[in-house]
């Protein structure tokens, strides 16, 4: 077996609320702090934020993440989080479809009698949440993956090829509240909504399904510079297998995470783990930019001296 | 009469027990097995012997009297007969036992405690799910466990709790529902043991009744305890949804009986992880809150984004321990009807002891056995949804047709985890009153507990029950037509009477502490003054003209069309109203047209905007906003108003010769409620805020009118009726007659109703008076510079007094008009409506949208 190749990535994510008026107040929730688990360590974490707030408190939230809580008080128009952070990864490994002896359907039979304090976490998501709610289309489209008595791992395998098969990726045609059974009919979303299909899939056949969100490292094509901000925010979900614990799939990709991604927080759906929210006391719209970039470590000294000369 | 009446006596006994026979004559709480009277129910029942047909129909009006005039309602949604509906107090009370009310007693302080540890269990280690107490999905699918809640140490304290129960047909008192989020009732019963007691004043004192307000005292001790901040002057606010809660009258009612401020979600902001109340003097800080808002609506950040009635950043504060909640977010998760299932074995596990009340036998459907249990016995069942929502009640699956039972089961299958089945109790039955005539009807009654230190709870002696409308119906909510019943326990001895404020004497009747009186309650008295001076203003206007109208009927010449043509116009003009046919415009004659339409749309129609009906109905409107700061008095005056005018809004014919009548009433009880609030309400923020109103609206339709009818010289015989029509509508033609003994001309009359200081009608008179309420306002030092709103009204003083009668009243020879006048009218109005602005900006403005961020 070859040892797995760590990997360090700098990750900025900056998000800029520009308001129509004028805030008096706002209070938000963040969740942009990597997590710590067996294959990812956050080495450092910093944070900028404009206006500087009034008050800044950090606490983990019911699932684990890492949540930054702060207000502004002072009247103003703009609004700018920046979040700096080095990460280092280890390629996960996961469940081999070939190797995995569990068939589906025997694990999701089982999942009700499996108890004690690491199953009761478990088995809250095989239950609806949200913005996932099982249901009768959801387990139509799975059907064709989950075969009788088929190996965990290879249905959500296939599931995942599906998906990226049969979706396309657009863009502003969906909202996280788009409900799925749209989604289903008109085939098209975002990462966001790639994820939740499948969860909602998985839930719909009884077994536990999570929402991860994150960053995916992209390459710039050969021979270009990596553009600054052209990353985005990232999110593929997780299915419980009975021996092997959570494996993750990116339907979006059509990969299971091999220390390309990074780990920000995990939920039952998005709205559990939304990276950036906030309330804003003030009259009118506003409007958001967010950019993201995701820098392996070979990269650094390069990008360095790109910022230095622009 | 002796014998007569045994006889009737014996006659109504027969009656009721025939009845009770048909539901089950055991079940009844009154009757013993042989149909004989309980020893315990033999005052109350000797009581009504004693009472003839009439005094019936007495007790019953007197009750509906009192119900009426205290204003109490309950807002049934998607009432037809309005959303505000009467509560409606059957006059019998529930009689309870001193025995039956130990055990009560003593089984709800031990669900309390037990139902306290289950709360700080689930949001704090959760080992009751972790060692199989409790299955995880009736808890992690359950909406109200609030995962942004749990783990925070200092908030999972159950400080309010109630219980419904029953008796069952074994005899034994039985828990059917939990009520730990907002638990409502015990408003209620203070009001329905208000009404009893003075229905029954010689038989309450004789049954040796508990008293409820030890129960409010306590309430009170454990929420000045809860304050984080231990001061020594806690600031307490009961939040609500709104008037169009549900309950509303109820937490006004208990913000005014408990004298803390009654508050809505944008009363309130967080900053420096602090609750304030934007109150009229600034912000204040607040130390607990009394939650009568459903936790998932407190917070948009962190709970329900597209909740209005919240307080974004409230979690910050709990975090933080600067606030407590009474009950703490989240709390509602104790009422899964599935959590009874399971009880028994946390009883054992927490207490060691078994459960002195024992709930309905209940079945979670997400349990196999016991959802194939209740498939198979659906229609013996009551089932329920382990959430509360609107869409599924509670459902009594033996009415259901065989169709409706299939959807019913397959809405189970779907989602088991989500239902319950529960034994169906045949609850006892009680008398109550229907017709003239006691009958059986079943009953639940609501038992309501309360912190009084760290997990330990006190039981209110007495409490809201509920009986059915029909004989045999099981179904007591007010949406099925259950009517409320005041609870009766026996004491061993008669009680003293003891007030809420035993030592500070009775602050029953007066306004929540007006220290913190927040904005939208000033901003609501404010506007409360403002609409009840224009209706007063406009019924005046619309007095005189319906005069002017009546007296061109009977004499028919130009003179009096050209004076009431003129009256209509002042009308349109002072409630900026457009006429409603274009022969009414200025300048056309009447006598071609018919005023009846106008005038009947200027008083009667509510979609209009301006019209009497529509300008009462926003007074009334405002005046509910503020619901808990009136006195009894006050209350009784508004409601009044209200019920008359509706009264007149639904008869079926209304003719024009009624209406003199009517407004000479409307005109008198505006001027009672005046008088009331000058005689009850302190001189403090709301009193200052509902005159300025008052004041500031008298200037403006003063101005108007004054506009509108005396600007333009008409000719000398229409010149003097104008002035009297003028005078008569300013309600200052008296006045006049007494100060200058000759006709009306319009230097007298201008010095009369613009310049004279003395009189309470004339313009000076409100400048200097809101000059002096403005001196007065919140957080305002003599010293601090003027505010805009300071300096308009110096200018409308300096203005008013340097003018000169004499050039006022002089007409401009080529137009025709008082241009001078004009000038002086115009400018006041300019500064007048800036105080109003003025005003809201400095202390109104709390009403600010928000927006979701993400």
């Amino acid at each position: 077996m070859t040892p797995a190749v760590m990997k360090i990535y700098k990750i900025r994510h900056n998000t800029t609320y520009r308001y129509d008026g004028l805030a008096s107040i706002c209070h938000n929730e963040v969740r942009l702090t990597p997590l710590n688990m067996a294959t990812q360590r956050c080495v450092s974490t910093s944070f900028a934020v404009t206006p500087t707030p009034a008050t800044t408190d950090e606490f983990n939230d019911f699932f684990g993440n890492r949540v930054t809580s702060f207000s502004i008080q002072e009247p103003h128009e703009e609004l700018e989080i920046e979040f700096n952070s080095l990460v280092e990864v280890t390629p996960p490994r996961w469940l081999g479809a070939s190797e995995d002896p569990t068939a589906w359907d025997t694990a999701a039979e089982q999942l009700r009698s499996q108890s004690g304090a690491k199953w009761a976490e478990v088995r809250q998501f095989a239950l609806p949440s949200p913005l996932i709610a099982p249901a009768a289309d959801l387990r139509n489209y799975a059907a064709p993956s989950f075969t009788k008595g088929r190996p965990l791992a290879q249905a959500a395998l296939d599931l995942m090829h599906r998906i990226y098969a049969e979706f396309e990726f657009v863009s502003g045609f969906t909202t996280i509240s788009t409900p799925l059974s749209e989604l289903l009919q008109h085939r098209r979303g975002v990462c966001q909504d790639f994820a939740q299909l499948a969860i909602g899939c998985l839930r719909s056949l009884g077994l536990p399904a999570r929402y991860v969100s994150g960053y995916i490292e992209t390459a710039p094509p050969p021979g270009q510079k990596r553009l600054i901000g052209a990353d985005a925010s990232h999110a593929w979900f997780s299915v419980y297998h009975p021996q092997a614990g959570w494996q993750d799939f990116d339907p979006t990709n059509n990969k299971q995470p091999n220390g390309q991604h990074i780990t920000l927080s995990y939920g039952r759906d998005f709205s559990d783990i939304s990276p950036v929210k906030g309330v804003m006391v003030g009259s009118g719209g506003h409007e958001i930019d967010v950019a993201v970039d995701v820098i392996p470590s070979n990269e650094f000294q390069s990008q360095t001296q790109f910022q230095q000369q622009s | 009469m002796v014998t007569s009446e045994a006889s009737r006596a014996l006659a109504w006994r027969d009656a009721y027990v025939n009845l009770a026979k048909t539901v089950g004559l055991a079940a009844d709480e009154m009757l013993l097995a042989d149909g004989s009277i309980q020893p315990l129910w033999q005052p109350v029942i000797e009581h009504f012997e004693t009472l003839e047909k009439s005094d019936i129909r007495d007790l019953r009006q007197a009750a509906l009297r009192l119900i009426h005039e205290n204003g109490i309602t309950y807002n049934v949604h998607g009432d037809p007969r309005g959303t505000q509906r009467p509560w409606e107090l059957d006059p019998v009370p529930f009689v309870i036992s001193s025995d039956d009310w130990e055990r009560i007693e003593s089984g709800l302080v031990q669900r309390a405690k037990l139902l306290n540890l289950v709360l700080d269990d689930l949001y704090g280690p959760r080992n009751l799910i972790n060692q199989g107490l409790l299955p995880p999905e009736l808890v992690f699918s359950h909406q109200e466990f609030l995962r942004p809640c749990a783990g925070i140490d200092a908030s999972r304290e159950l400080i309010l709790g109630s219980a419904d129960m029953a008796r069952g047909p074994d005899g034994r008192i039985w828990i059917v529902n939990d009520r730990t989020q907002a638990p409502s009732g015990s408003g209620y019963a203070l009001e329905n043991r208000g009404i009893s007691t003075r229905l029954f004043p010689g038989l309450f004192g004789r049954c040796k009744v508990r008293r409820l307000a030890p129960f409010f005292r306590s309430l009170i001790k454990t929420l000045n305890q809860l304050s984080p901040t231990k001061g020594n002057d806690p600031r307490i606010v009961i939040l609500t949804p709104g008037p169009l809660a549900e309950t509303y009258f109820e937490h006004a009612y208990l913000a005014a009986y408990l004298g803390v401020t009654l508050v809505q979600g944008d009363d309130l902001t967080v900053r420096d992880r602090r609750v304030w109340l934007r109150s009229l003097a600034g912000l204040e800080p607040v130390d607990v809150i009394v939650r009568r808002l459903d936790s998932t609506f407190c917070d948009p950040l962190t709970l329900r984004s597209d909740s209005y009635l919240g307080v974004p950043g409230l979690l910050e504060a709990i975090r933080a321990n600067n606030v407590a909640l009474a009950n703490p977010l989240g709390s509602g998760v104790l009422e899964n009807p599935g959590l009874m299932a399971f009880l028994p074995r946390i009883a054992r596990h927490f207490l060691g002891e078994d459960l002195k009340l024992p709930s309905s036998a209940t079945w979670w459907c997400g349990q196999k056995t016991e959802c194939q249990y209740v498939l198979e016995n659906l229609k013996n069942l009551v089932i329920k949804s382990i959430n509360r929502s609107p869409n599924f009640g509670t459902v009594f699956a033996d009415r259901l047709s065989a169709a409706e039972l299939q959807v019913l089961r397959d809405k189970i299958k779907a989602n088991p985890d989500s239902f319950v089945g529960q034994e169906r109790v045949a609850f006892s039955t009680l008398p109550c009153l229907v017709k003239d005539q006691l009958q059986p009807r079943h009953a639940i009654f609501r038992g309501t507990f309360a912190a009084i230190g760290k997990g330990e709870f006190t039981v209110m002696p007495g409490g809201l029950s509920r009986a059915a409308s029909g004989l045999g119906d099981l179904d007591v909510s007010p949406r099925a037509g259950g009517v409320a019943k005041d609870t009766w326990v026996l004491g061993d001895a008669p009680e003293a009477f003891a007030s809420l404020w035993s030592e500070e004497g009775d602050r029953h009747q007066l306004a929540a502490d007006e220290r913190n009186l927040p904005s939208r309650s000033g901003e609501n008295l404010f506007w409360a003054g403002r609409y009840a001076e224009r209706t007063e203003g406009t019924a005046r206007v619309l007095r005189r003209t319906l005069q002017n109208y009546f007296d061109g009927i009977s004499r028919n010449d130009g003179v009096h069309d050209q004076q009431l043509n003129i009256m209509i116009t002042a009308l349109h003009t002072i409630t900026e109203t457009l006429p409603l046919s274009k022969s009414l415009e200025a300048g056309s004659r009447l006598a071609d047209s018919y005023p009846e339409d106008e005038l009947l749309s200027m008083l009667m129609d509510q979609q209009r905007i301006g019209t009497l009906s529509a300008t009462l109905r926003s007074f009334i409107n405002a005046c509910y906003g503020v619901r808990d700061l009136w006195s009894l008095d006050s209350w009784r005056v508004i409601d009044s108003i209200d019920s008359q005018w509706k009264a007149l809004q639904q008869s079926k014919a209304v003719f024009l010769f009624s209406f003199p009548n009517e407004l000479n009433s409307l005109i008198t009880q505006l001027m009672a409620l005046t008088g009331l609030n000058l005689e009850s309400m302190t001189r403090q923020a709301g009193w200052l805020m509902l005159d300025t109103g008052r004041r500031l609206e008298r200037s403006l339709l003063l101005i108007s009118l004054l506009r509108s009818m005396l600007l333009e010289r008409r000719g000398e015989s229409h010149d003097y009726l104008t002035m009297e029509n003028f005078l008569a509508a300013s309600d200052s033609l008296v006045t006049h007659q007494r100060r200058y003994r000759s006709q009306p001309n319009a230097e007298s009359v201008l010095s009369l109703m613009l310049l004279d200081e003395n009189n309470p009608r004339s313009l000076l008179y409100q400048v200097a008076r809101v000059q002096n309420h403005a001196a007065l306002f919140p957080g305002k030092k003599s010293t601090d510079p003027l505010l805009a709103e300071d300096k308009f009204l110096l200018r409308a003083h300096t203005q008013l007094k340097l003018c000169d009668v004499h050039e006022l009243a002089q007409v401009d020879p080529v137009s025709g008009r008082r241009e001078h006048l004009d000038k002086l009218l115009k400018n006041l109005t300019t500064l007048l409506i800036g105080v109003s602005e003025g005003m809201t900006l400095t202390y109104f403005s709390h009403v600010k949208s928000t927006s979701l961020l993400g």
